[in-house]
């Protein structure tokens, strides 16, 4: 029998997911795909991102070269003019005919633009595919104002992409809220006010008469209601229609509002024809999410085979970030059920609205409308889509957690059919069934199921059920810190503590194996710092340090190590700014200023070191830990001192923090800061430890990061007192240095603490744990036992017989060669190396 | 030609390395020693030079072992060498190993 020819028209998300599903499946069928935009498909969903960096290759959902392999015949760039249906066969508007045997048509939609006069002017755009975005671009070049026109979900993502662009953005909408659709009237306002706050503009009920030229931009908008908007650009994203043209010229049935008319396998009034997506309409209703969408196209695939699935709906419910604002909405958001019982929470200093709408007994939930948080989105939703019973008092399940625990659904209630990923369809039987198969990491999983590769909303759930199911089968997650120990640097940390264990070698012989590796001896070497605090060079410990603790120097990739001494607070003595230029005057060192607030001195060979300090603790500095995982500095503004607005002392206080924790050896670098007042100069919201003061006090931040994944630290308490704020900070450290794994910033760390902030606070704040006595003395024996490692190292002969290149020589590394570039010296590269002709080994 | 002297065995380091200058058929090269006092060899050598830094740095990494392997990580991008056969365990690359050994206080080059 001839193989089965399948043409799909139309290469969006969804026919794209047709012909990948079809390609993969045992069905045996010649797959032609024809799409009219010239490149394969991408993902539509994450568009407004090429505004915020993606580039548009970033989005793609496949390629040329990809369909080749899976043995497809793929056209772009051509639309599909006529469907043939006695010959079966389609013609393209460049010529080309293609036979089928069977059709699928995932056409998709297009923007709706009202008919407004005026809108076929220049500057006024749709929002839907990547050249779109080029022609918003191009618009924006050089203009100040856009507007969106359409307050819905893919309004406010281009009213994004406009703000992203450096526009000043409008939302004009009809209705008389936003996002209409999806969220209840409560939902909506609070939607509107944080939208508001971030600078977008919002004018609602507005209906557009018509647009004419504008006097101080481009377009100007007249309304109904007699006001008016001047823009130098309308996009307008007021819904989508479906494309059915091409059904509607093949005489296919069409639904009365447009829409290709489906039967529940996706068959259209001819049975060889079928329909997915957007462009078709299921008892009068359009499915316009990309997940229902792909179960049409599962369900469109498997009428090819024995295994006839039905498409009867799909759930409409999302969760999304709009314009950095979380917006989810569950089934029946605004609880227009018979008799549907509603709850809600508003809290209007933290913006956020939440409302849980359950049927008239009370027991199941009905849908939900999250606005401003959507952590219980997902617990909302498990109990939504399964039905499961719900507690006697379902408000639990939106109120803060401060107001008793939360109740998370725990993963062993949900059941085997439980959707874990709703894009890509995958239940909690699906996931037990990889691991079932051998799959033993979430990874696993996910490239096995495909769980989580989709809009990634489902990772947490997807963890917790796979960590569950593995615990439950006694399959221990290897949290090992290396093959060396079978512990975690947590554990390690215990046993260090409670055997009173003193050096490396006696915790290998106790409870490890081999001789050790780069992973766990910093790692051991870091926590027997944090409990017992010798010197950094104490003979048994030597061997453990990466080099640049052994040097007490930061190696840079020559091979020369940078010098960084200490600089409490950036407070600096005229006479010590000129010491420090004397000292790279004398040896030459390359000068630059870090960005906390101190010099850098750099390329001093080994022998030098000790010298150099020499000369730097004479200056009355001392060692300035760039080299540790320790405390780095703490940055601070300038303060009341001699700020205008500085309400405390912000460079007094810093210098007092940096030298109470200068020293301390922890999981990983250190960085804090102290900002005189609101204004936050010191930037310490992007600190480990950011301390900003207030009128009455100071606020503690926590957690903060710079660096590849940047996090805003966490407000921790505020109006402290120094006391106080000590106190909090000594347990705080101490805390992190006991629980953390090696290398965790205190950013990932408290991601990884179960119960979050809340719990942290009440650890330290609350002593929850009984251990802030311990804490304390524990930090207060690091703060007694400092030392300028520099300082002692340079009285001991034997700790600096390391500090030359070769033992048995004085000459020099001729490796190291320097050039001079903007009046300092540099490494030299490779070339420039040669030129010296200096040769270095074969 | 005979064993030549490199140095004392108090300029070693236990458990770490030090960089020792050597003329190795005339010509001078940099040899990363190690002193693992509780192996039978107890001295190790191999070239200073690492060849995916690209600096003379291998004396001054962590050493360790992986799987039954004696193997130093470079200080600069933490790839492992041999102490043994100066293999590098994650790239296919390798260091010249030299010949060293204990004669009382004595570290000799023998080969």
């Amino acid at each position: 029998m001839a193989k089965l020819k399948v043409v799909v028209v139309g290469n969006g998300m969804v026919g794209h997911h047709y012909v990948e599903t079809l390609a993969n499946s045992d069905i045996d069928a010649d797959i032609c795909v024809i799409g009219g935009e010239t490149r394969p498909a991408y993902d539509r969903v994450h568009l407004s991102e090429v505004f915020d960096g993606k580039a548009p290759a970033d989005l793609a959902l496949t390629t040329r070269e990809a369909y080749e392999e899976l043995g497809v015949d793929a056209h772009f760039g051509d639309f599909v003019s006529k469907i043939d249906r006695d010959n079966k066969q389609v013609v393209t508007e460049g010529g080309q005919v293609f036979d089928y045997d069977k059709l699928v048509l995932a056409t998709g939609s297009y923007p709706f633009v009202p008919p407004v006069p005026g809108r076929e002017r220049a500057h006024c755009l749709t929002y839907r595919t990547i050249d779109d975005l080029g022609e918003i671009k191009a618009s924006a070049k050089g203009k100040q104002v856009g507007v969106v026109v359409g307050g819905g979900l893919l309004g406010l993502e281009c009213a994004n992409a406009l703000k992203n662009l450096g526009l000043e953005a409008h939302v004009v909408e009809f209705a008389p809220g936003l996002m209409g659709v999806q969220l209840d009237e409560g939902g909506s306002r609070m939607l509107r006010r944080k939208i508001e706050a971030l600078g977008v503009k919002v004018h609602t009920s507005k209906a557009t008469e018509k647009i004419v030229e504008g006097d101080q931009h481009r377009l100007r908008m007249e309304f109904a209601d007699e006001t008016s908007l001047e823009t130098d650009m309308i996009v307008f994203s007021a819904g989508i229609r479906p494309y059915d043209q091409l059904a509607r010229d093949a005489g296919l049935k069409v639904g009365e509002r447009g829409g290709i008319e489906i039967d529940y396998h996706c068959k259209t009034s001819d049975e060889n024809i079928f329909a997915i997506g957007e462009c078709a309409v299921l008892g009068n209703f359009i499915f316009g999410l990309v997940a229902p969408g792909y179960r049409m196209a599962e369900a469109a695939v498997l009428q090819l085979s024995d295994d006839k699935v039905s498409f009867t709906g799909a759930d409409m419910s999302t969760k999304l970030k709009l314009l950095g604002v979380d917006v989810g909405s569950v089934g029946d958001s605004k609880g227009m059920a018979d008799g549907a019982l509603a709850f809600v929470f508003s809290d209007e200093r933290d913006e956020v609205y939440k409302r849980l709408n359950v049927s008239p007994d009370g027991k199941y939930v009905l849908g939900a409308t999250l606005v401003g948080d959507c952590d219980d989105y997902d617990t909302i939703l498990q109990y939504y889509l399964n039905e499961i019973e719900l507690p006697e008092n379902p408000e639990s399940l939106i109120l803060p957690a401060s107001d008793g625990a939360a109740p998370t659904l725990g993963v062993d209630a949900l059941p085997m059919t439980a959707s874990i990923c709703s894009c890509h369809n995958v239940t909690k039987g699906d996931v037990i069934n990889a691991i079932d198969n051998g799959c033993m990491t979430v990874a696993a999983v996910k490239s096995d199921t495909k769980a989580s590769t989709g809009c990634g909303g489902c990772a947490a759930l997807l963890k917790n059920v796979v960590d569950f199911e593995l615990a439950s089968r006694g399959v221990e997650v290897d949290t090992s810190i290396c093959a060396h120990f079978k512990y975690t640097r947590q554990e390690l940390f215990t046993i260090v503590q409670s055997t009173q264990t003193k050096t490396f070698d006696q915790l290998l012989a106790s409870h490890g194996q081999g001789r050790g590796c780069d992973i766990c001896k910093p790692a051991v070497a870091s926590i027997l710092a944090s409990l017992w605090n010798e010197h950094v060079l104490a003979s048994d410990l030597v061997p453990l340090q990466d080099t640049n603790d052994t040097f007490m120097a930061n190696m840079q990739k020559d091979g020369t190590y940078s010098v960084v001494p200490r600089v409490p607070g950036g407070e600096i003595l005229p006479d010590q700014l000129i010491a420090l230029g004397e000292v790279a005057k004398q040896f030459d060192l390359y000068s630059k200023i870090t960005g906390g607030q101190r010099v850098d001195l750099f390329g001093a060979r080994l022998n030098d070191l000790p010298e150099i300090w020499s000369r730097l603790i004479e200056a009355g500095f001392e060692t300035g830990h760039a080299y540790a995982k320790s405390l780095r500095t703490v940055k601070s503004c300038v303060g009341s001192t001699w700020c205008r607005y500085g309400v405390q002392d912000s460079v007094g206080q810093a210098i007092d923090i940096e030298h109470r924790y200068k020293g301390l050896r922890s999981p990983h670098k250190l960085k804090m800061a102290v900002s005189g007042c609101t204004r936050e100069c010191a930037e310490a919201q992007s600190k480990d430890v950011g301390i900003i003061a207030t009128e009455h006090g100071w606020n503690l931040y926590v957690c903060g990061n710079g660096g590849m994944k940047p996090r805003h630290a966490d407000l921790f308490a505020t109006d402290l007192d120094t006391a106080t704020l000590i106190k909090y900070i000594d347990r705080f450290l101490m805390f992190y240095v006991r629980t953390a794994d090696r290398l965790q910033r205190t950013s990932v760390w408290l991601e990884s603490l179960e119960g979050g902030l809340p719990y942290l606070q009440d650890v330290i704040i609350n002593d929850s744990l009984g251990i802030a006595d311990d804490l304390e003395r524990q930090m207060q024996h690091v703060i007694e036992t400092y030392q300028c490692e520099w300082k002692t190292a340079l009285s001991d002969d034997e700790k600096l017989k390391r500090f030359r290149h070769f033992v048995n020589s004085d000459l020099a590394d001729d490796n190291v060669v320097f050039v001079e570039e903007r009046g300092q010296k540099r490494p030299a590269d490779l070339q420039e190396k040669a030129q010296k002709t200096l040769k270095a080994v074969s | 030609m005979g064993a030549q002297k490199l140095c004392n065995k108090k300029d070693l380091v236990v458990n770490s390395g030090v960089c020792a200058l050597a003329q190795v058929n005339g010509q001078p090269q940099q040899l990363a020693v190690f002193y693992l006092p509780d192996t039978e060899q107890q001295v190790f050598a191999i070239h200073n030079w690492d060849p995916l830094g690209r600096a003379n740095v291998l004396s001054r990494g962590i050493v360790g072992s992986i799987d039954n392997e004696l193997v130093v990580a470079s200080p600069l991008y933490k790839q492992h060498f041999s102490l043994t056969t100066g293999k590098c365990l994650e790239e296919d690359i390798s260091v010249p190993t030299f010949a060293v050994t204990l004669s009382g206080d004595d570290v000799l080059l023998t080969a």
